[in-house]
């Protein structure tokens, strides 16, 4: 017996007896016995406390971000988590249900939906968004094989700019090699950024795609309408990734300066870190391409009444209808991270999203200001660059070795670049947010300064 | 969900229509010197204030979901028998584990002697997962069931490689859910369909006569769409096998024979297990999900990066490995939904999972035993977790399947699945699961025989439902036709 089986002993000899059965074995019997195993080698039954303890126990022996003064990014940020975000998340009525098929009964699912696409559309600057990819790596996968699509696969090259984020590079090079798709990466200048003509060059008039980052991985930010221009001279679709998605708050998203995609990771719309996931993708177009576009998308409608209604729309684009011609095999969307991202963005409101995101911009510039004052062996790779809330830090030793020195002075300094390669120094990347109080600051010059 | 007179909300940026300044959060106070923007940033790189954005008070936001929530169904409400879907209970300890600080708020890039007892979880889970399937190798990193699809397939495509050979199909049985093709095609393969004998289950001279040497594998459900079991399952996986091929096993009704059988005896090379069907984690309106894929020895080289080995000093992340596929996705999985995955392995242990499967099969074949005569059972071989109906009863009187669920809405239910299996007309697919009460299962049968009654006395009470819900039925024919997948300004005039 267990609480989460509805039927006790009696209830099933209860059923059996209607069924004319003696045991629930014989419910088996079409199982070849040559496959058959009778029970499984694993612990008995555990009641709550013994989870509580022993998940507490295994929880506990990880250093949470909360624990000390953190300023890791890097792909994956620790911004405010207002408590209604949790409480919304929380109500079965949204947890507990499962992808909108029956609009009927489903009209909460489907409106935060298409509130979700609405918010995603202002942000990026484009006229379409869905309703949300696994995340930011494999939105970018999405965003390639969407180009490959819309030039109907007569272009084999994408230009994949060095400094997107080298983990979602990987991700990529996992399905463009299945794909047959040529990826060629185009460096950064010495200024950290990239150069509108090299990327110009690279593309030729071969490429389907032309993919960038902004901020880019060095936290610099990038000039996108140059970069937008540049991709269009050779015919190519222009893609942007955005892995911090506060940054629009500050700045304008791509589709503003022509980019045809704008996609990306939008964790830090109040999703935990949690170690890696579940994060949020997100993907946006122009509308004349919305048909090649992957992943589930709500529509407005009315009911036979008249009523404005939603529910899910063009699944004709998707493999449950399509089968083998469906524009991309995704099947979920990651709904209740949409939807806590809604109530995140909700929440802040389109002037407190401007205030959180200059917020995390002027407490990095202060920090880079303090470590410019410091000086030797300190500096700041690529100084003269525009940041957004994160830039690279170069000190005395690799990035993995300040990254461990500094925490055992009690401070998360960043994230070193020391493992991920690249044609950048080897250091540290440091982000700072609106939840990096002075204190924080403090503390990292303190262990910087004995470190020196 | 609730009967509410009012029944529709206001969409966000219909709010503060008069745009005046609220605030829903109280941000942290700026304690450093203030910087403008402008004087550091490009300016034509600047976002202008966007005056479409509103800004509302925090109980506005409450009340804004809350409201919305109620025009939900889900699992907590009532039976939600979506076949294939597994809409089993959501344990509320789940939650609570993954809530644990340790777990949320840890950063996937921290150094690994912080990150020690998160790899340690997803150690654990590798292992029950190999001890549930008789599996040799796992791996946590698919977002979900289709990406382990995936995963599995570019394994077997690596695996051929290897062996210098260079296959272009991929065959499926045409009761397949459509992810299967649509991965298949994905992964650069042709995806082609195997005709299913008259029983159901697969055609073993067709298999016999297209499984040659340019099949890459053969994607397999088992039990398949219609909850039966492919009893000739081991002559499928020798005749694959023998001719060079892979099986790939689609583990999405997995939940039907966990502790009485297992994937690695019956041939499987590589299997995807749905933790959101499964292992109770929530469906969370669509998802996020986790599809950790478990594979034979052959494939056990190809695995995707990073890997958790667990070493002497404890555990580590392994990144590089020349013969792996790479990676999937960003970092290593759905962690939180792994942790709430391991939760329910560990609560039930082996004779609860074991009983799980037990009760999920008698609620099915008692909802078969209720409903064959009063619905029409195409295949009537042995089924296990779901059993597949059609309409062909009630076409007679013109009520077809979706009228059918639609009127289950008004009685409180969550319809069947109706979209596939495609070999089935008209389908209706149960899955009941294990978790609700068997008065549950009961009243569901009634409402179903009740509406087969109507569907003779009065059609067109069932061809015009629902009724009773907080929209009418919903034109999706004009969503598909006058596309609007965004709110914009032009909307407020």
């Amino acid at each position: 017996m267990h609480p989460w089986v509805g039927a006790g002993p009696e209830d099933r000899r209860h059923i059996l007896a209607e069924l004319g059965l003696k045991s629930i074995d014989d419910l088996f019997a079409s199982i070849p016995a040559g496959v058959c195993v009778d029970g499984l080698d694993l612990p008995p039954a555990r009641d709550e406390d013994w989870i509580r303890h022993t998940l507490g126990d295994m929880a506990s022996s990880n250093v949470a971000m909360d624990s000390i003064p953190c300023f890791l990014g890097a792909g994956v940020y620790r911004h405010v988590q207002p408590s209604i975000v949790d409480a919304v998340l929380s109500r079965a009525e949204f947890f507990t249900s499962y992808t909108p098929y029956q609009p009927e009964i489903s009209q909460g699912t489907l409106q935060v939906i298409f509130e979700f696409q609405t918010l995603i559309s202002r942000l990026t600057g484009l006229d379409v968004a869905n309703a949300s990819l696994y995340d930011g790596a494999t939105a970018l996968v999405e965003a390639v094989l969407f180009s490959h699509r819309v030039l109907r696969g007569r272009r084999d090259l994408v230009v994949i700019a060095e400094t997107i984020h080298p983990m979602y590079r990987r991700v990529l090079d996992t399905y463009t090699e299945a794909a047959g798709i040529e990826v060629v990466i185009v460096p950064p200048g010495i200024d950290g950024r990239l150069d509108p003509n090299s990327v110009r060059e690279m593309a030729g008039d071969r490429a389907c795609c032309v993919a960038v980052q902004s901020p880019n991985f060095l936290g610099i930010v990038e000039d996108l309408p140059q970069l937008a221009v540049a991709a269009h001279d050779g015919g190519a679709i222009a893609v942007e990734v955005v892995t911090e998605a506060v940054s629009l708050g500050l700045l304008a998203g791509g589709g503003s300066f022509g980019f045809d995609v704008v996609c990306g990771e939008a964790q830090s719309f109040g999703v935990a870190p949690g170690f890696g996931g579940p994060h949020l993708g997100f993907f946006a177009c122009a509308p004349k391409n919305l048909r090649q576009m992957p992943g589930r998308l709500v529509g407005e409608t009315v009911d036979e009444d008249g009523t404005r209604a939603f529910c899910l729309t063009l699944s004709t684009r998707e493999q449950h209808i399509r089968r083998a011609k469906a524009t991309s095999n995704i099947c979920t969307n990651q709904g209740l991270m949409a939807l806590a991202a809604t109530v995140w963005l909700e929440a802040m409101g389109g002037s407190g999203l401007r205030e959180l995101a200059s917020s995390c911009f002027v407490r990095t510039e202060e920090l880079k200001r303090r470590i410019t004052d410091v000086g030797d062996p300190w500096r700041i790779a690529y100084p003269q660059s525009p940041t957004f809330n994160e830039f690279l830090l170069v000190g005395p030793g690799n990035g993995k070795e300040l990254v461990e020195r500094l925490a055992s002075e009690g401070v998360l300094a960043g994230v070193p670049t020391t493992d991920w390669g690249g044609s950048w120094p080897d250091g540290v990347l440091v982000a700072v947010t609106e939840r990096n109080p002075v204190t924080d600051l403090d503390a990292l010059m303190g262990a910087m300064e004995r470190l020196s | 969900m609730k009967r509410r007179a009012i029944r529709s909300e206001p969409l966000f940026f219909e709010r503060n229509s008069r745009r005046v300044r609220r605030q829903g959060y109280l941000l942290p106070a700026l304690d450093i010197p203030e910087v403008e923007p402008s004087d550091v940033l490009p300016a034509e790189l600047l976002r202008e204030p966007d005056p479409h954005f509103p800004d509302i008070s925090e109980m506005e936001v409450v009340q804004h979901f809350h409201r919305l929530s109620q025009l939900n169904y889900a699992v907590d409400e009532g039976l939600y028998p979506l076949g294939s879907c597994t809409m089993k209970y959501n344990p509320r300890i789940n939650e609570q584990t993954a809530r644990l600080p340790g777990f949320a708020s840890l950063h996937p890039l921290q150094p690994q002697s912080q990150i020690q007892g998160a790899l340690r979880l997803i150690w654990e889970l590798e292992e029950s997962l190999k001890t549930i399937t008789g599996m040799p190798g796992a791996t946590l990193q698919p977002a979900a069931g289709a990406h382990g699809e995936l995963t599995g397939i570019l394994m077997i495509r690596k695996a051929l490689e290897a062996r210098g050979e260079k296959r272009d199909v991929v065959l499926a049985p045409d009761s397949a859910h459509g992810t299967n093709p649509a991965t298949a095609t994905f992964a650069g393969y042709r995806a082609q369909e195997i005709p299913s004998a008259d029983d159901g289950t697969v055609d073993l001279g067709a298999l016999d006569r297209m499984m040659d040497e340019t099949v890459a594998a053969l994607m397999l459900t088992v039990p398949n769409t219609l909850g039966l079991f492919e009893h000739q399952i081991l002559e499928i996986a020798d005749l694959v096998h023998s001719r060079g091929g892979f099986i790939y096993m689609d583990g999405a009704n997995l939940n039907s024979f966990v502790g009485r059988a297992l994937p690695g005896l019956m041939g499987a090379d590589a299997m995807h297990i749905n933790l959101h069907k499964t292992f109770s984690t929530p469906h969370g309106g669509g998802g996020p999900g986790a599809g950790p894929v478990t594979v034979s020895e052959a494939l056990l080289p190809h695995l995707p990066v990073p890997k958790v080995i667990r070493g002497d000093d404890g555990f580590e992340l392994q990144w590089e490995d020349p013969a792996s596929i790479g990676q999937m996705r960003g970092f290593y999985g759905n962690f939180l939904i792994l942790v709430r995955a391991l939760t329910y392995i560990w609560s039930l242990g082996a004779d609860g999972l074991r009983s799980m499967s037990d009760v999920a099969v008698l609620y099915a074949n008692l909802i078969r035993h209720r409903l064959s005569g009063v619905y029409h059972l195409k295949y009537d071989a042995p089924s296990l977790h779901e059993v597949v109906f059609d309409d062909s009863i009630q076409t007679r009187s013109e009520v077809q399947n979706i009228d059918i669920a639609k009127r289950l809405l008004d009685y409180g239910f969550h319809p069947p699945t109706m979209s596939f299996p495609l070999i089935v007309h008209g389908a209706l697919m149960i899955e009941p699961t294990e978790s609700v009460a068997p008065e549950e299962i009961e009243a569901f049968c009634e409402a179903m025989i009740a509406i087969a009654n109507e569907a003779e006395s009065d059609p067109e009470l069932v061809r015009s439902a629902p009724h009773d819900t907080p929209v009418k039925r919903v034109d999706e024919v004009r969503a598909a036709r006058n596309l609007k997948v965004t709110w914009t300004p032009e909307d407020e005039a």
